[in-house]
Protein backbone atom coordinates (compact mmCIF):
# COMPACT_ATOMS: atom_id res chain seq x y z
CA UNK A 1 0.00 0.00 0.00
CA UNK A 2 2.99 1.92 -0.02
CA UNK A 3 2.54 3.50 -3.65
CA UNK A 4 -1.00 4.31 -2.43
CA UNK A 5 -0.43 5.85 0.79
CA UNK A 6 2.26 7.60 2.31
CA UNK A 7 5.26 5.92 3.67
CA UNK A 8 5.46 5.19 7.11
CA UNK A 9 1.36 4.78 7.89
CA UNK A 10 2.09 0.68 9.32
CA UNK A 11 5.70 2.43 11.22
CA UNK A 12 3.18 4.63 13.21
CA UNK A 13 1.97 2.97 16.72
CA UNK A 14 -0.96 4.70 17.13
CA UNK A 15 -1.95 4.01 13.72
CA UNK A 16 -1.09 -0.20 14.17
CA UNK A 17 -3.42 0.37 17.48
CA UNK A 18 -6.10 2.16 15.79
CA UNK A 19 -5.85 -1.09 12.87
CA UNK A 20 -5.77 -3.72 15.63
CA UNK A 21 -8.62 -2.33 17.53
CA UNK A 22 -10.90 -1.54 14.72
CA UNK A 23 -10.48 -4.63 13.33
CA UNK A 24 -11.29 -6.81 16.70
CA UNK A 25 -14.22 -4.84 17.00
CA UNK A 26 -15.22 -4.92 13.52
CA UNK A 27 -15.45 -8.76 13.73
CA UNK A 28 -17.83 -8.51 16.75
CA UNK A 29 -20.23 -5.83 15.24
CA UNK A 30 -20.76 -7.95 11.91
CA UNK A 31 -21.24 -11.10 13.77
CA UNK A 32 -23.60 -9.25 16.39
CA UNK A 33 -25.38 -6.79 13.53
CA UNK A 34 -26.30 -9.95 11.98
CA UNK A 35 -28.40 -11.37 14.73
CA UNK A 36 -29.60 -7.26 15.27
CA UNK A 37 -30.73 -7.09 11.73
CA UNK A 38 -32.61 -10.51 11.45
CA UNK A 39 -34.26 -9.79 14.98
CA UNK A 40 -35.28 -6.62 13.64
CA UNK A 41 -33.83 -5.05 16.55
CA UNK A 42 -31.94 -2.11 14.52
CA UNK A 43 -33.67 0.61 16.30
CA UNK A 44 -33.13 -1.11 20.12
CA UNK A 45 -29.29 -0.78 18.91
CA UNK A 46 -29.55 2.66 17.71
CA UNK A 47 -30.76 3.81 21.40
CA UNK A 48 -28.37 1.68 22.79
CA UNK A 49 -25.65 4.09 21.15
CA UNK A 50 -27.17 6.88 22.27
CA UNK A 51 -26.89 5.70 25.81
CA UNK A 52 -23.11 4.68 25.46
CA UNK A 53 -22.69 8.07 24.10
CA UNK A 54 -24.13 9.45 27.65
CA UNK A 55 -21.96 6.53 29.72
CA UNK A 56 -19.06 7.87 27.57
CA UNK A 57 -19.74 11.48 28.33
CA UNK A 58 -20.42 10.63 32.05
CA UNK A 59 -16.72 8.73 31.98
CA UNK A 60 -15.35 11.76 30.62
CA UNK A 61 -16.70 14.20 33.45
CA UNK A 62 -15.77 11.35 36.17
CA UNK A 63 -12.23 11.08 34.40
CA UNK A 64 -12.63 7.39 33.84
CA UNK A 65 -11.80 5.57 30.58
CA UNK A 66 -14.12 6.45 27.69
CA UNK A 67 -14.45 2.57 27.07
CA UNK A 68 -16.04 2.12 30.54
CA UNK A 69 -18.29 4.31 29.79
CA UNK A 70 -19.59 3.37 26.62
CA UNK A 71 -20.11 -0.24 27.64
CA UNK A 72 -21.78 0.39 31.15
CA UNK A 73 -23.83 2.90 29.67
CA UNK A 74 -25.17 0.32 27.28
CA UNK A 75 -25.32 -2.45 29.57
CA UNK A 76 -27.23 0.16 32.28
CA UNK A 77 -29.60 0.50 29.20
CA UNK A 78 -30.11 -2.60 27.92
CA UNK A 79 -31.24 -3.58 31.47
CA UNK A 80 -33.43 -0.81 31.75
CA UNK A 81 -35.07 -1.07 28.07
CA UNK A 82 -35.86 -4.50 29.37
CA UNK A 83 -37.57 -3.45 32.82
CA UNK A 84 -39.39 -1.32 31.01
CA UNK A 85 -40.61 -3.93 28.39
CA UNK A 86 -38.54 -4.41 25.13
CA UNK A 87 -39.28 -8.00 25.36
CA UNK A 88 -42.84 -7.30 24.52
CA UNK A 89 -43.34 -6.69 20.34
CA UNK A 90 -46.57 -4.53 21.37
CA UNK A 91 -45.14 -1.71 23.38
CA UNK A 92 -41.26 -1.99 21.83
CA UNK A 93 -40.60 0.73 20.18
CA UNK A 94 -41.87 2.69 23.71
CA UNK A 95 -39.19 1.35 25.73
CA UNK A 96 -36.39 1.77 23.63
CA UNK A 97 -37.76 5.61 22.24
CA UNK A 98 -37.87 6.66 26.73
CA UNK A 99 -34.52 5.11 27.08
CA UNK A 100 -33.24 6.97 24.30
CA UNK A 101 -34.73 9.74 24.97
CA UNK A 102 -33.87 9.85 28.83
CA UNK A 103 -29.53 9.38 27.54
CA UNK A 104 -30.03 11.68 25.09
CA UNK A 105 -30.79 14.07 27.63
CA UNK A 106 -28.15 13.35 29.79
CA UNK A 107 -25.63 12.97 27.46
CA UNK A 108 -26.56 16.11 26.75
CA UNK A 109 -26.14 17.41 30.14
CA UNK A 110 -22.91 15.37 30.64
CA UNK A 111 -20.99 16.97 27.46
CA UNK A 112 -22.22 20.82 28.56
CA UNK A 113 -20.74 20.53 31.83
CA UNK A 114 -17.38 18.83 30.22
CA UNK A 115 -17.26 21.58 28.11
CA UNK A 116 -17.77 23.93 30.50
CA UNK A 117 -16.16 22.95 32.89
CA UNK A 118 -12.48 21.29 31.41
CA UNK A 119 -10.34 22.95 29.44
CA UNK A 120 -9.59 19.66 27.34
CA UNK A 121 -10.96 20.82 24.12
CA UNK A 122 -12.75 17.89 21.71
CA UNK A 123 -14.66 16.01 23.91
CA UNK A 124 -17.96 16.14 22.55
CA UNK A 125 -16.64 15.37 19.20
CA UNK A 126 -14.43 12.31 20.52
CA UNK A 127 -18.06 11.18 21.89
CA UNK A 128 -20.03 11.56 19.46
CA UNK A 129 -17.83 10.96 16.28
CA UNK A 130 -14.66 8.22 17.82
CA UNK A 131 -11.47 9.16 18.31
CA UNK A 132 -9.55 5.92 17.04
CA UNK A 133 -6.29 7.36 17.06
CA UNK A 134 -6.19 8.20 20.37
CA UNK A 135 -6.89 4.92 21.82
CA UNK A 136 -3.77 4.00 23.81
CA UNK A 137 -2.59 0.14 23.13
CA UNK A 138 -3.17 -0.20 26.77
CA UNK A 139 -6.87 -0.54 25.95
CA UNK A 140 -6.46 -3.50 23.86
CA UNK A 141 -6.32 -6.24 26.33
CA UNK A 142 -9.56 -4.78 27.21
CA UNK A 143 -11.55 -4.15 24.00
CA UNK A 144 -10.15 -7.99 22.58
CA UNK A 145 -11.35 -9.78 26.30
CA UNK A 146 -14.73 -7.97 26.09
CA UNK A 147 -15.18 -8.90 22.22
CA UNK A 148 -13.56 -12.69 22.99
CA UNK A 149 -17.05 -12.74 25.85
CA UNK A 150 -19.37 -11.59 23.26
CA UNK A 151 -18.42 -13.92 20.54
CA UNK A 152 -18.43 -16.57 22.55
CA UNK A 153 -21.42 -15.86 24.27
CA UNK A 154 -22.86 -15.56 20.76
CA UNK A 155 -21.45 -19.33 20.28
CA UNK A 156 -23.17 -20.58 23.03
CA UNK A 157 -26.71 -18.88 22.45
CA UNK A 158 -27.05 -18.84 18.08
CA UNK A 159 -28.48 -21.55 18.17
CA UNK A 160 -31.80 -21.04 19.86
CA UNK A 161 -31.14 -17.07 18.99
CA UNK A 162 -31.11 -17.90 15.30
CA UNK A 163 -34.41 -19.77 15.70
CA UNK A 164 -36.16 -17.40 17.27
CA UNK A 165 -35.34 -14.33 15.23
CA UNK A 166 -36.85 -17.02 12.30
CA UNK A 167 -40.28 -16.86 14.55
CA UNK A 168 -41.04 -16.76 18.27
CA UNK A 169 -43.55 -19.24 17.96
CA UNK A 170 -41.21 -21.76 16.71
CA UNK A 171 -38.89 -21.19 18.93
CA UNK A 172 -40.81 -21.24 22.03
CA UNK A 173 -43.15 -24.09 21.15
CA UNK A 174 -39.36 -25.86 20.70
CA UNK A 175 -38.52 -24.93 24.93
CA UNK A 176 -36.16 -22.01 24.01
CA UNK A 177 -36.32 -19.23 27.00
CA UNK A 178 -37.24 -16.54 24.82
CA UNK A 179 -37.07 -13.86 27.42
CA UNK A 180 -33.76 -14.92 29.04
CA UNK A 181 -32.20 -14.81 25.65
CA UNK A 182 -33.69 -11.67 24.65
CA UNK A 183 -32.24 -10.23 27.52
CA UNK A 184 -28.79 -12.00 26.78
CA UNK A 185 -28.42 -10.35 23.48
CA UNK A 186 -29.51 -6.69 24.43
CA UNK A 187 -26.35 -6.91 26.81
CA UNK A 188 -24.51 -8.38 24.08
CA UNK A 189 -25.58 -5.71 21.72
CA UNK A 190 -24.58 -2.91 24.40
CA UNK A 191 -21.02 -4.50 24.45
CA UNK A 192 -20.78 -4.73 21.12
CA UNK A 193 -22.30 -0.67 20.17
CA UNK A 194 -20.10 0.44 23.27
CA UNK A 195 -16.94 -1.17 21.68
CA UNK A 196 -17.62 -0.16 18.26
CA UNK A 197 -18.27 3.74 20.07
CA UNK A 198 -14.87 3.67 20.80
CA UNK A 199 -13.95 4.09 17.25
CA UNK A 200 -16.36 5.74 15.12
CA UNK A 201 -17.94 7.13 17.78
CA UNK A 202 -21.17 6.57 19.81
CA UNK A 203 -23.62 8.35 17.25
CA UNK A 204 -22.14 6.41 14.45
CA UNK A 205 -21.97 3.21 16.09
CA UNK A 206 -25.28 1.58 14.06
CA UNK A 207 -23.62 2.52 10.95
CA UNK A 208 -20.83 -0.19 11.82
CA UNK A 209 -23.67 -2.33 13.47
CA UNK A 210 -26.10 -2.24 11.15
CA UNK A 211 -24.58 -1.74 7.54
CA UNK A 212 -22.21 -4.45 7.06
CA UNK A 213 -24.60 -7.20 8.17
CA UNK A 214 -27.28 -5.10 5.70
CA UNK A 215 -25.54 -5.81 2.77
CA UNK A 216 -24.51 -9.24 3.90
CA UNK A 217 -28.05 -10.00 3.84
CA UNK A 218 -28.96 -8.88 0.25
CA UNK A 219 -25.84 -11.30 -0.93
CA UNK A 220 -26.05 -14.54 0.70
CA UNK A 221 -28.14 -17.48 0.91
CA UNK A 222 -26.98 -19.12 3.85
CA UNK A 223 -26.83 -17.67 7.73
CA UNK A 224 -22.86 -18.97 7.83
CA UNK A 225 -22.32 -16.79 4.67
CA UNK A 226 -23.66 -13.75 5.98
CA UNK A 227 -21.54 -13.77 9.30
CA UNK A 228 -18.43 -14.54 7.18
CA UNK A 229 -19.63 -11.72 4.46
CA UNK A 230 -20.58 -9.11 7.46
CA UNK A 231 -17.27 -9.83 9.10
CA UNK A 232 -15.32 -9.13 6.00
CA UNK A 233 -17.51 -5.85 5.14
CA UNK A 234 -16.88 -4.54 8.45
CA UNK A 235 -13.47 -4.95 8.95
CA UNK A 236 -13.00 -3.98 5.11
CA UNK A 237 -14.85 -0.07 6.34
CA UNK A 238 -12.93 0.01 9.31
CA UNK A 239 -9.33 -0.63 7.80
CA UNK A 240 -10.05 1.48 4.67
CA UNK A 241 -11.74 4.22 6.67
CA UNK A 242 -8.72 4.41 9.25
CA UNK A 243 -6.17 4.35 6.60
CA UNK A 244 -7.88 7.18 4.49
CA UNK A 245 -8.39 8.77 6.94
CA UNK A 246 -4.51 8.95 8.20
CA UNK A 247 -3.66 9.73 4.58
CA UNK A 248 -6.21 12.77 4.26
CA UNK A 249 -3.18 14.86 6.10
CA UNK A 250 -1.12 14.70 3.55
CA UNK A 251 -4.38 15.31 0.57
CA UNK A 252 -4.42 19.18 1.28
CA UNK A 253 -1.64 21.92 1.67
CA UNK A 254 -3.32 22.59 4.77
CA UNK A 255 -2.47 19.04 6.81
CA UNK A 256 -6.04 18.79 8.57
CA UNK A 257 -6.74 15.13 8.38
CA UNK A 258 -10.34 14.32 8.11
CA UNK A 259 -12.66 12.19 10.92
CA UNK A 260 -11.96 8.46 10.74
CA UNK A 261 -16.04 7.84 11.20
CA UNK A 262 -16.47 9.72 8.23
CA UNK A 263 -14.36 7.36 5.83
CA UNK A 264 -15.89 3.94 7.73
CA UNK A 265 -19.62 5.16 7.00
CA UNK A 266 -18.51 6.28 3.17
CA UNK A 267 -17.51 2.50 3.17
CA UNK A 268 -20.13 1.15 4.65
CA UNK A 269 -22.38 3.13 2.30
CA UNK A 270 -20.49 2.49 -0.91
CA UNK A 271 -20.87 -1.36 0.32
CA UNK A 272 -24.51 -1.22 0.75
CA UNK A 273 -24.96 0.44 -2.54
CA UNK A 274 -23.00 -1.47 -4.46
CA UNK A 275 -24.67 -4.92 -2.26
CA UNK A 276 -28.23 -3.42 -3.84
CA UNK A 277 -26.98 -3.28 -7.33
CA UNK A 278 -26.17 -6.77 -7.13
CA UNK A 279 -29.15 -7.67 -5.84
CA UNK A 280 -31.01 -5.81 -8.54
CA UNK A 281 -29.38 -7.04 -11.01
CA UNK A 282 -29.76 -11.02 -10.15
CA UNK A 283 -33.52 -10.39 -9.44
CA UNK A 284 -33.85 -9.30 -12.78
CA UNK A 285 -32.28 -11.86 -14.12
CA UNK A 286 -33.97 -14.96 -12.39
CA UNK A 287 -37.73 -14.14 -12.17
CA UNK A 288 -38.93 -14.97 -9.03
CA UNK A 289 -41.26 -18.14 -9.88
CA UNK A 290 -45.20 -17.17 -9.64
CA UNK A 291 -46.00 -17.55 -5.64
CA UNK A 292 -49.05 -19.46 -4.96
CA UNK A 293 -52.15 -16.69 -3.62
CA UNK A 294 -51.57 -15.57 -0.15
CA UNK A 295 -53.97 -13.31 0.31
CA UNK A 296 -57.90 -14.07 -0.29
CA UNK A 297 -59.28 -17.12 0.92
CA UNK A 298 -61.94 -17.96 -1.82
CA UNK A 299 -64.51 -20.16 0.95
CA UNK A 300 -63.61 -18.63 4.34
CA UNK A 301 -63.43 -15.19 5.76
CA UNK A 302 -60.90 -14.05 8.25
CA UNK B 1 -58.18 -43.64 8.23
CA UNK B 2 -56.10 -46.95 7.82
CA UNK B 3 -53.33 -46.96 10.44
CA UNK B 4 -50.18 -49.51 9.94
CA UNK B 5 -49.77 -49.77 13.63
CA UNK B 6 -53.24 -51.19 15.18
CA UNK B 7 -51.60 -51.87 18.31
CA UNK B 8 -51.24 -47.86 18.89
CA UNK B 9 -54.15 -47.05 17.51
CA UNK B 10 -56.63 -46.27 19.97
CA UNK B 11 -54.77 -45.71 22.85
CA UNK B 12 -54.53 -42.24 24.62
CA UNK B 13 -52.01 -39.88 23.76
CA UNK B 14 -53.38 -36.35 24.47
CA UNK B 15 -56.01 -35.62 27.25
CA UNK B 16 -57.63 -32.34 28.17
CA UNK B 17 -59.20 -32.28 31.09
CA UNK B 18 -62.32 -29.33 32.36
CA UNK B 19 -59.39 -26.33 31.11
CA UNK B 20 -60.44 -23.04 31.48
CA UNK B 21 -58.73 -19.94 30.22
CA UNK B 22 -58.94 -16.31 30.81
CA UNK B 23 -57.03 -14.07 29.50
CA UNK B 24 -57.04 -10.73 30.56
CA UNK B 25 -60.13 -11.62 33.25
CA UNK B 26 -61.40 -12.70 29.87
CA UNK B 27 -62.59 -15.77 29.46
CA UNK B 28 -61.35 -17.95 26.51
CA UNK B 29 -61.84 -21.56 26.89
CA UNK B 30 -64.60 -22.57 29.25
CA UNK B 31 -64.47 -26.35 30.69
CA UNK B 32 -62.62 -27.88 27.46
CA UNK B 33 -62.40 -31.51 27.39
CA UNK B 34 -61.20 -33.77 24.69
CA UNK B 35 -58.41 -36.97 24.12
CA UNK B 36 -56.61 -37.48 20.86
CA UNK B 37 -55.17 -41.15 20.08
CA UNK B 38 -52.06 -42.37 18.95
CA UNK B 39 -52.23 -41.68 14.77
CA UNK B 40 -55.53 -40.20 14.68
CA UNK B 41 -56.06 -37.33 12.14
CA UNK B 42 -58.40 -34.45 14.40
CA UNK B 43 -59.75 -31.19 13.30
CA UNK B 44 -60.33 -28.55 15.99
CA UNK B 45 -62.60 -26.37 14.05
CA UNK B 46 -64.15 -22.71 14.93
CA UNK B 47 -64.22 -19.24 13.79
CA UNK B 48 -61.71 -16.95 13.92
CA UNK B 49 -61.38 -15.70 17.35
CA UNK B 50 -63.12 -18.73 18.94
CA UNK B 51 -59.91 -19.89 20.77
CA UNK B 52 -58.08 -22.55 18.83
CA UNK B 53 -54.58 -20.71 18.69
CA UNK B 54 -55.09 -20.66 22.71
CA UNK B 55 -55.84 -24.10 23.02
CA UNK B 56 -52.92 -25.44 21.11
CA UNK B 57 -50.68 -22.87 23.53
CA UNK B 58 -52.47 -24.92 26.68
CA UNK B 59 -51.07 -28.05 25.11
CA UNK B 60 -47.68 -26.89 24.18
CA UNK B 61 -47.42 -25.63 27.98
CA UNK B 62 -46.97 -21.71 26.87
CA UNK B 63 -50.22 -20.94 28.02
CA UNK B 64 -51.01 -21.73 31.48
CA UNK B 65 -54.89 -22.37 32.13
CA UNK B 66 -56.89 -21.14 34.93
CA UNK B 67 -57.55 -24.53 36.16
CA UNK B 68 -57.66 -28.25 34.49
CA UNK B 69 -54.84 -30.13 32.76
CA UNK B 70 -53.27 -31.32 29.95
CA UNK B 71 -51.50 -34.97 29.89
CA UNK B 72 -49.28 -36.64 27.14
CA UNK B 73 -49.00 -40.64 27.77
CA UNK B 74 -50.90 -39.64 30.74
CA UNK B 75 -48.44 -37.70 32.58
CA UNK B 76 -48.71 -33.94 33.09
CA UNK B 77 -47.31 -31.04 30.66
CA UNK B 78 -44.25 -29.95 29.93
CA UNK B 79 -42.48 -27.49 28.53
CA UNK B 80 -40.61 -28.10 25.02
CA UNK B 81 -42.19 -31.71 25.11
CA UNK B 82 -40.25 -33.79 22.43
CA UNK B 83 -44.28 -35.66 21.90
CA UNK B 84 -45.34 -32.59 20.23
CA UNK B 85 -44.30 -30.87 16.97
CA UNK B 86 -45.80 -27.71 15.81
CA UNK B 87 -46.61 -25.58 13.16
CA UNK B 88 -47.81 -21.64 14.36
CA UNK B 89 -50.46 -19.76 12.16
CA UNK B 90 -49.55 -17.61 10.01
CA UNK B 91 -45.83 -17.75 9.66
CA UNK B 92 -44.87 -15.98 6.55
CA UNK B 93 -40.81 -16.11 6.27
CA UNK B 94 -39.19 -12.30 5.50
CA UNK B 95 -37.48 -12.76 1.60
CA UNK B 96 -34.31 -11.89 3.19
CA UNK B 97 -34.20 -13.95 5.44
CA UNK B 98 -30.73 -16.56 4.80
CA UNK B 99 -32.16 -19.60 5.56
CA UNK B 100 -32.37 -22.16 3.15
CA UNK B 101 -35.39 -24.58 3.31
CA UNK B 102 -32.99 -27.37 4.42
CA UNK B 103 -31.58 -24.79 7.54
CA UNK B 104 -35.02 -24.35 8.69
CA UNK B 105 -35.89 -28.31 8.75
CA UNK B 106 -32.47 -29.21 10.45
CA UNK B 107 -33.23 -26.18 13.21
CA UNK B 108 -36.30 -28.44 14.16
CA UNK B 109 -33.20 -30.97 15.86
CA UNK B 110 -30.96 -28.73 17.17
CA UNK B 111 -33.03 -25.45 17.21
CA UNK B 112 -33.28 -25.49 21.13
CA UNK B 113 -29.43 -26.57 21.52
CA UNK B 114 -26.83 -24.37 23.44
CA UNK B 115 -23.11 -24.50 22.16
CA UNK B 116 -21.91 -24.93 18.69
CA UNK B 117 -22.28 -28.80 17.93
CA UNK B 118 -21.75 -29.86 14.77
CA UNK B 119 -24.31 -31.15 12.41
CA UNK B 120 -23.76 -35.34 12.68
CA UNK B 121 -24.14 -37.56 9.47
CA UNK B 122 -27.27 -38.93 11.16
CA UNK B 123 -28.82 -35.24 11.36
CA UNK B 124 -28.09 -34.39 7.98
CA UNK B 125 -29.71 -37.43 6.95
CA UNK B 126 -32.86 -37.09 8.87
CA UNK B 127 -33.13 -33.67 7.52
CA UNK B 128 -32.85 -35.21 3.72
CA UNK B 129 -35.39 -37.55 4.55
CA UNK B 130 -37.90 -35.12 5.72
CA UNK B 131 -37.65 -32.75 2.89
CA UNK B 132 -37.79 -36.17 0.51
CA UNK B 133 -41.31 -36.90 2.84
CA UNK B 134 -42.59 -33.47 2.29
CA UNK B 135 -41.58 -33.25 -1.61
CA UNK B 136 -39.52 -30.22 -0.71
CA UNK B 137 -36.38 -31.86 -2.50
CA UNK B 138 -36.82 -29.58 -4.95
CA UNK B 139 -37.13 -26.26 -3.10
CA UNK B 140 -34.31 -27.80 -0.36
CA UNK B 141 -31.75 -25.26 -0.70
CA UNK B 142 -33.72 -22.30 -1.76
CA UNK B 143 -34.57 -19.15 1.05
CA UNK B 144 -37.55 -20.51 2.71
CA UNK B 145 -38.75 -16.61 2.81
CA UNK B 146 -38.70 -16.74 -1.43
CA UNK B 147 -40.59 -19.71 -1.40
CA UNK B 148 -44.15 -19.72 -2.18
CA UNK B 149 -47.06 -19.92 1.21
CA UNK B 150 -47.78 -23.70 -0.02
CA UNK B 151 -43.87 -24.35 -0.08
CA UNK B 152 -42.99 -22.73 3.21
CA UNK B 153 -46.01 -24.79 4.83
CA UNK B 154 -44.58 -27.99 4.15
CA UNK B 155 -41.12 -27.21 4.91
CA UNK B 156 -42.57 -26.23 8.19
CA UNK B 157 -44.31 -29.12 8.47
CA UNK B 158 -41.08 -30.76 7.93
CA UNK B 159 -39.33 -28.78 10.45
CA UNK B 160 -42.23 -30.09 13.18
CA UNK B 161 -42.13 -33.51 12.04
CA UNK B 162 -38.04 -34.13 11.95
CA UNK B 163 -37.64 -34.69 15.73
CA UNK B 164 -40.13 -37.22 15.47
CA UNK B 165 -43.23 -35.97 17.67
CA UNK B 166 -46.12 -38.35 18.08
CA UNK B 167 -48.58 -35.65 18.11
CA UNK B 168 -48.49 -32.76 15.10
CA UNK B 169 -50.40 -29.25 16.40
CA UNK B 170 -50.90 -27.09 12.71
CA UNK B 171 -52.29 -23.76 13.34
CA UNK B 172 -54.39 -22.68 10.64
CA UNK B 173 -51.82 -24.36 8.23
CA UNK B 174 -54.52 -23.90 5.10
CA UNK B 175 -55.32 -20.45 5.22
CA UNK B 176 -54.49 -17.83 2.65
CA UNK B 177 -53.43 -21.44 0.26
CA UNK B 178 -55.24 -21.44 -2.85
CA UNK B 179 -57.60 -24.27 -3.29
CA UNK B 180 -55.06 -26.38 -5.08
CA UNK B 181 -52.24 -25.88 -2.26
CA UNK B 182 -55.14 -26.58 0.60
CA UNK B 183 -55.47 -29.93 -1.37
CA UNK B 184 -51.82 -30.67 -2.08
CA UNK B 185 -51.10 -30.09 1.56
CA UNK B 186 -53.69 -32.41 3.27
CA UNK B 187 -53.03 -34.96 0.65
CA UNK B 188 -49.34 -34.94 1.79
CA UNK B 189 -50.37 -34.81 6.10
CA UNK B 190 -53.05 -37.56 5.55
CA UNK B 191 -49.75 -39.92 3.54
CA UNK B 192 -46.53 -38.45 6.61
CA UNK B 193 -49.30 -38.90 9.06
CA UNK B 194 -49.59 -42.90 7.92
CA UNK B 195 -46.64 -43.24 7.31
CA UNK B 196 -44.99 -41.83 10.57
CA UNK B 197 -47.79 -42.59 12.87
CA UNK B 198 -48.46 -39.14 14.08
CA UNK B 199 -51.33 -37.95 14.86
CA UNK B 200 -52.45 -34.93 13.48
CA UNK B 201 -54.16 -32.16 15.52
CA UNK B 202 -55.27 -28.85 12.95
CA UNK B 203 -57.01 -26.21 13.36
CA UNK B 204 -59.16 -24.76 10.51
CA UNK B 205 -61.94 -22.48 10.24
CA UNK B 206 -63.09 -24.33 7.31
CA UNK B 207 -64.13 -28.12 7.70
CA UNK B 208 -65.44 -29.27 4.14
CA UNK B 209 -61.50 -29.59 3.06
CA UNK B 210 -60.68 -31.75 6.23
CA UNK B 211 -64.20 -34.16 5.46
CA UNK B 212 -62.49 -36.96 4.05
CA UNK B 213 -59.38 -37.22 6.09
CA UNK B 214 -60.98 -36.34 9.63
CA UNK B 215 -60.88 -39.05 11.99
CA UNK B 216 -62.06 -37.04 14.80
CA UNK B 217 -63.36 -32.99 14.90
CA UNK B 218 -63.32 -30.52 18.15
CA UNK B 219 -65.69 -28.24 17.54
CA UNK B 220 -64.67 -24.73 19.32
CA UNK B 221 -67.32 -21.85 19.98
CA UNK B 222 -68.27 -19.47 22.73
CA UNK B 223 -65.25 -20.88 24.85
CA UNK B 224 -66.69 -24.42 25.04
CA UNK B 225 -66.11 -27.71 22.68
CA UNK B 226 -68.05 -30.51 21.37
CA UNK B 227 -65.74 -33.30 19.96
CA UNK B 228 -66.29 -36.58 18.52
CA UNK B 229 -66.59 -38.02 14.87
CA UNK B 230 -68.11 -35.77 12.50
CA UNK B 231 -71.13 -37.67 12.36
CA UNK B 232 -71.62 -37.25 16.29
CA UNK B 233 -70.53 -33.71 16.49
CA UNK B 234 -71.87 -32.09 12.62
CA UNK B 235 -75.34 -32.10 13.76
CA UNK B 236 -78.09 -29.60 14.22
CA UNK B 237 -78.48 -30.50 18.00
CA UNK B 238 -74.92 -30.84 18.99
CA UNK B 239 -74.20 -27.47 17.53
CA UNK B 240 -77.05 -25.17 18.76
CA UNK B 241 -76.55 -25.97 22.24
CA UNK B 242 -72.89 -25.30 21.55
CA UNK B 243 -73.71 -21.61 20.05
CA UNK B 244 -76.54 -21.08 22.70
CA UNK B 245 -78.68 -20.80 19.48
CA UNK B 246 -80.37 -22.94 16.57
CA UNK B 247 -78.33 -23.89 13.44
CA UNK B 248 -79.16 -26.12 10.79
CA UNK B 249 -76.08 -28.57 9.22
CA UNK B 250 -76.86 -29.01 6.02
CA UNK B 251 -74.87 -31.62 3.52
CA UNK B 252 -74.92 -30.50 -0.37
CA UNK B 253 -72.90 -32.46 -2.87
CA UNK B 254 -70.71 -34.17 0.04
CA UNK B 255 -70.17 -30.48 1.64
CA UNK B 256 -71.32 -29.32 5.14
CA UNK B 257 -72.48 -26.25 5.44
CA UNK B 258 -73.41 -25.16 8.92
CA UNK B 259 -76.56 -22.14 8.73
CA UNK B 260 -77.46 -20.15 11.56
CA UNK B 261 -81.54 -20.79 11.84
CA UNK B 262 -84.41 -18.46 10.34
CA UNK B 263 -85.17 -17.43 14.02
CA UNK B 264 -81.40 -16.65 14.92
CA UNK B 265 -80.26 -13.21 15.29
CA UNK B 266 -79.25 -12.39 11.20
CA UNK B 267 -76.94 -9.98 12.56
CA UNK B 268 -74.46 -12.05 14.56
CA UNK B 269 -74.48 -15.05 12.20
CA UNK B 270 -71.63 -14.47 9.89
CA UNK B 271 -68.86 -13.87 12.70
CA UNK B 272 -70.33 -17.27 14.63
CA UNK B 273 -70.19 -19.57 11.78
CA UNK B 274 -67.61 -20.52 10.75
CA UNK B 275 -69.20 -22.99 7.70
CA UNK B 276 -71.36 -20.28 6.11
CA UNK B 277 -71.02 -20.20 2.57
CA UNK B 278 -72.01 -17.06 1.15
CA UNK B 279 -72.86 -17.30 -2.45
N1 LIG C 1 -52.34 -12.56 24.28
C1 LIG C 1 -53.64 -12.23 24.24
N2 LIG C 1 -54.07 -11.10 24.86
C2 LIG C 1 -55.36 -10.74 24.84
N3 LIG C 1 -56.32 -11.45 24.22
C3 LIG C 1 -55.97 -12.57 23.60
C4 LIG C 1 -54.62 -13.02 23.56
N4 LIG C 1 -54.57 -14.17 22.87
C5 LIG C 1 -55.82 -14.40 22.48
N5 LIG C 1 -56.67 -13.46 22.92
C6 LIG C 1 -58.11 -13.43 22.70
O1 LIG C 1 -58.58 -14.74 22.86
C7 LIG C 1 -59.57 -15.04 21.91
C8 LIG C 1 -59.21 -16.31 21.18
O2 LIG C 1 -58.08 -16.04 20.38
P1 LIG C 1 -57.38 -17.16 19.54
O3 LIG C 1 -57.05 -18.29 20.41
O4 LIG C 1 -56.25 -16.51 18.83
O5 LIG C 1 -58.52 -17.57 18.50
P2 LIG C 1 -58.40 -18.30 17.10
O6 LIG C 1 -57.05 -18.90 17.02
O7 LIG C 1 -59.48 -19.32 17.11
O8 LIG C 1 -58.65 -17.28 16.04
C9 LIG C 1 -59.70 -13.85 20.99
O9 LIG C 1 -60.83 -13.13 21.36
C10 LIG C 1 -58.45 -13.05 21.27
O10 LIG C 1 -58.72 -11.70 21.15
MG1 LIG D 1 -55.65 -18.56 15.66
Amino acid sequence: MNWLFEPGLFANQSVRTALLVGAVVAVVSGVVGIFTVLRGQSFAGHALTDVAMAGGAGAFLAGVAPLVGFVGGGVVGAGAMDVIGVQRVKGRDIATGVVLGAATGLAALFLYLSATQSAATGTTQLILFGSIFTVQSSTLPAVVALSAVVLATLAIIGRPLLLSSLNLELASARGVRLRAIGFVFMVILAVSVGLSAIIIGSILSTALLIGPPASALKLVTRFGAGVVLAVVLGVLATLLGIVLAYDSYYWTSSHRALPVSFFVVVVVVVEFTLASLVQRRRRSKAPVPARAAVHGDPIGWH
Amino acid sequence: MALAHMDVAGSELLRVEKVDVSIDGREILNDVNFRIDHGEFTGLIGANGSGKTTLFRVILGLQTPQRGEVTVHGEPLQRSNRSLGYVPQKVLFDPDMPIRARDLVALGIDGNRYGLTRRTRANHLAVDEMLFAVDAQEFADRKVGGLSGGEQQRVLIAHALVSRPELLLLDEPLANLDPGSVAEIIALLHKVATQQHVAIFLSAHEMNPLLPVMDRVVYVANGRVASGTTDEVVRPDVLSALYGHHVDVLRVHGRVLVVAGQDSDESSSVADHPELVVE
